[in-house]
C-alpha cells in the first residue's frame, strides 16, 4: 500500500434512487455504501462519476449542499457513460470522486443581491444546486427570478419541484417557457433569450446563466441591451475532462483549467480567456 | 569533485546497480540511442541524445492507476499502487534534466500525483554535461547550461576520465558509495570542458533564438495571429512532437476490461488530436489550426503564466528532428514572435 492520498482513486457510490425527469434526462441519487454523502460540496461544484469498464465523466452536482442526506446528479443520455447510467437501477454501485472546481460565490458576491437565474434545457442542473441553496438561506438574498426554458413541457427538468416548491415560495418568481406550442401548455412559448428581453428585468440583479452556447450568446446580448454589466453575470462552463485536478491538460483554455479554475466564471473573467470553450 | 577512469565505468555501473535498477543511453542495432537497463558489459553510448527522453521513468507512457472488480451491482476498488523501486537514470542531458522542473510543476502541485511523486522520491538522476549538442539543440534559449547540468549528480566525461559532483543529498549518498572507485580531484579538466562546450554552443545555428517575445500576458497578442493558419496547414496531427517531448504531460484515463476485472490506466495523450477535447456537447477546437495553436501557446504563454515565467520547452530539439513535415516550435517562435527572432 501507498502512503500518499491519490486524487484519481475514487470512492464507491450507490445509486439509491433514479427519477425519470424528461425523455432523455434522469436524476440519480447517490450515497456511500454506509448511506452517507460521499463528500461536502459548494453550489456549482462537480464530481467525477464512473462506471468501471465503461468510463469516467464529470457531472455537476445538482443537489444543494444543504441537503445533508445525499447528492443528486441530473444526467442527459448522450454518450457511453450516460447511456449506461440511464439503464442503472437503484442499488447499483458506481464510483465517485470530488468535489471539483470553484463554486458560485453564494456567500460573498451573491449575498444581499437580487438574483436572476436563466437556464435552458439540462443547463438547469448546475443552477438547481444554487437555487435551492439560496432558497434554504432565503433571507440572505433579495428577490429571486428564475427564467427556464426547454424544447417542450416534457423536456423541462425538475418540473414538479419547480411548480410545487419554487413557484410557491414568497419572493421567488418562476418564468417558464417552451420552444413551441404544445397541447396542455398555457404558459409562455418562445426561446429563452427572447423571453428574457420580453420580461425586461431591472439591472439591480446578479444574473446566473447556464444552457446551450447559442442560448448563452443571445441571452447575453439581451442582458447587455437591458444595461447589465459583465461583472453582474455568471456562468458555468463545460469542457472535456479526465483528471479534474488541472493536470491532464484537456480543459485548458488560456492559462486556466476549467476543472479547477472554473467551471464557474464571471463574464468579465471570461473576457480574459481566449474564445475556445 | 571526484573522478574515475573511463575504463572503470563498468565497475561503477555494477556498484550502482547493486542497490538500484540502472538505466543509461545505449546505442541500438538500428543506430538509435535509447535508455536501456544496465547489465554487465553494456556500453554507455557516446551520444546523449536519446530518441525518447527520460520522461518515461517518472511518467510512463502507460500506467495502471487502480483496479475494480464488479459482481452484480457491487464494485470493489483495489488500490494496486506499490512502493516504487529505487532506480538511477544515468547520462541525462541538461535539457532533459530541466524537463523535470517542468513536470514537477504539474504533478507535484497540490493535489499531488502520487504515482509521479513516488517515482521522483525513488529515482536518482545522474546528469551528463553535453559535449555533443546538435544543430537542432537550443537549450540555451531557455537559460539551460549544457555544460553544467543539474540533477542529483553531475558528471563530465573526457577522453579518459569521468568527473563526478553531487548536487543533492540523494546524489551525495550515492557518490559516497562509489568512494572506493573514485578519487578526489581538482576541477581543472571540468573547467576546460565547460569552456569548450560554451564555445560549441555559441556556434550552434539556433544560438540566437530567444524567448523575449513570449511569456505571461501574451495571450491576447498572439491568440488570433493570422500566422497560425499557415504554420499549422501541413500539420498531420500525428502527435509525434508531443510523444518525444520531455515536457508534454497531457494524459488520458481509460478503462480496460481484462475479463476478470477492470484496470483503469492512464496513457500519454496529445492536444494535437481531435479526440482530446471532443465532447458529446461539441468540439471547442474544430480544426488542426486550433489544436496546433494550443500546443505552442501552452508551452510559450499559458505555462509561464502559471509557473513564474518557466517555459514548457527545454530546447532538446527532438520535435525538430522527428516531425514528419519539419514543423516545430522554433519555426513557431520565429514566426509568431516576430522580428527579434528572425
Amino acid at each position: 500500500m501507498h502512503n500518499h492520498q491519490e486524487p484519481l482513486i475514487p470512492k464507491i457510490g450507490v445509486i439509491t434512487d433514479v427519477r425519470m425527469d424528461t425523455p432523455d434526462i434522469k436524476t440519480f441519487r447517490v450515497v456511500t455504501p454506509d448511506g452517507k454523502k460521499a463528500f461536502d460540496h459548494r453550489p456549482g461544484q462537480c464530481a467525477m462519476l464512473s462506471v468501471p469498464g465503461v468510463g469516467e465523466a464529470m457531472f455537476s452536482i445538482t443537489s444543494s449542499p444543504t441537503n445533508e442526506e445525499y447528492m443528486e446528479f441530473s444526467i442527459k443520455k448522450c454518450g457511453c457513460v450516460t447511456e449506461w447510467l440511464h439503464q442503472a437501477e437503484p442499488g447499483q454501485q458506481i464510483t465517485i470522486r470530488g468535489p471539483y472546481g470553484n463554486p458560485f460565490p453564494v456567500d460573498d458576491e451573491f449575498a444581499g443581491k437580487n438574483l436572476l437565474f436563466i437556464a435552458g434545457g439540462v443547463g438547469l442542473a448546475p443552477l438547481r444546486s444554487v437555487i435551492n441553496y439560496c432558497r434554504h438561506y432565503r433571507d440572505r438574498y433579495g428577490k429571486i427570478d428564475i427564467v427556464y426554458g426547454s424544447r417542450s413541457k416534457d423536456d423541462l427538468l425538475d418540473y414538479k419541484e419547480i411548480i410545487d416548491e419554487w413557484a410557491n415560495d414568497d419572493n421567488v418568481h418562476v418564468h417558464l417557457t417552451i420552444d413551441r406550442e404544445q397541447e396542455g401548455w398555457d404558459g409562455h412559448v418562445g426561446f429563452v433569450p427572447n423571453y428574457v428581453k420580453e420580461l425586461g428585468f431591472d439591472t439591480d440583479k446578479t444574473a446566473i446563466l447556464c444552457g446551450p452556447p447559442i442560448m448563452i450568446k443571445f441571452t447575453l446580448d439581451g442582458l447587455y441591451a437591458l444595461g447589465f454589466e459583465k461583472t453582474q453575470i455568471y456562468t458555468t462552463l463545460e469542457m472535456r475532462m479526465k483528471c479534474g485536478i488541472g493536470k491532464c491538460g484537456r480543459c485548458n483554455v488560456g492559462s486556466k483549467y476549467i476543472c479547477k479554475d472554473g467551471p464557474v466564471f464571471r463574464f468579465d473573467e471570461l473576457d480574459e480567456l481566449p474564445d475556445e470553450y | 569533485m571526484r573522478k574515475c577512469s573511463l575504463d572503470s565505468m563498468n565497475l561503477v555501473f555494477a556498484e550502482i546497480a547493486k542497490a538500484a535498477s540502472l538505466y543509461l543511453p545505449v546505442d541500438g542495432k538500428d543506430g538509435k540511442t535509447a535508455y536501456t537497463k544496465w547489465e554487465d558489459g553494456l556500453t554507455w553510448s557516446n551520444s546523449l541524445n536519446t530518441v525518447r527522453g527520460p520522461k518515461d521513468f517518472f511518467f510512463p507512457q502507460t500506467e495502471n492507476l487502480v483496479e475494480f472488480k464488479t459482481s452484480g451491482k457491487n464494485i470493489e476498488i483495489i488500490d494496486t499502487r506499490s512502493a516504487s523501486e529505487d532506480f538511477v537514470v544515468f547520462g541525462v542531458r541538461a535539457c532533459d534534466v530541466k524537463s523535470f522542473d517542468v513536470l514537477d510543476r504539474v504533478f507535484l502541485k497540490e493535489p499531488t500525483d502520487s504515482y509521479y511523486a513516488s517515482r521522483r522520491e525513488h529515482g536518482i538522476i545522474i546528469a551528463a554535461a553535453c559535449t555533443k549538442p546538435t544543430e537542432t539543440c537550443f537549450c540555451q534559449t531557455f537559460g539551460i547550461d549544457a555544460a553544467a547540468p543539474a540533477g542529483d549528480i553531475s558528471i563530465w566525461k573526457t577522453e579518459t576520465e569521468v568527473f563526478w559532483q553531487s548536487n543533492t543529498e540523494k546524489g551525495a549518498a550515492l557518490l559516497t558509495k562509489l568512494d572506493a572507485l573514485t578519487e578526489e580531484c581538482s576541477t581543472e579538466a571540468v573547467d576546460a570542458q565547460k569552456e569548450k562546450i560554451a564555445a560549441t554552443m555559441k556556434k550552434l545555428p539556433l544560438a540566437n533564438l530567444n524567448t523575449d517575445a513570449f511569456g505571461a500576458g501574451k495571450t491576447k497578442e498572439y491568440f488570433d495571429a493570422p500566422e497560425w493558419k499557415e504554420l499549422s496547414e501541413s500539420c498531420l496531427g500525428c502527435g509525434t512532437c508531443t510523444f518525444v517531448c520531455p515536457t508534454c504531460q497531457c494524459y488520458d484515463i481509460k478503462d480496460f476490461n481484462t475479463g476478470k476485472g477492470v484496470i483503469r490506466f492512464r496513457c500519454w495523450d496529445s492536444c494535437m488530436y481531435s479526440d482530446f477535447t471532443k465532447m458529446s456537447a461539441g468540439q471547442p477546437r474544430l480544426t488542426q489550426t486550433e489544436r496546433f495553436r494550443q500546443r505552442f501557446m501552452h508551452k510559450l504563454v499559458y505555462f509561464p503564466e502559471n509557473n513564474d515565467g518557466m517555459f514548457s520547452c527545454v530546447g532538446c530539439g527532438r520535435c525538430l528532428a522527428k516531425c514528419p513535415i519539419s514543423m516545430n516550435i522554433v519555426k513557431v517562435m520565429k514566426t509568431i514572435g516576430g522580428k527579434e527572432n528572425a
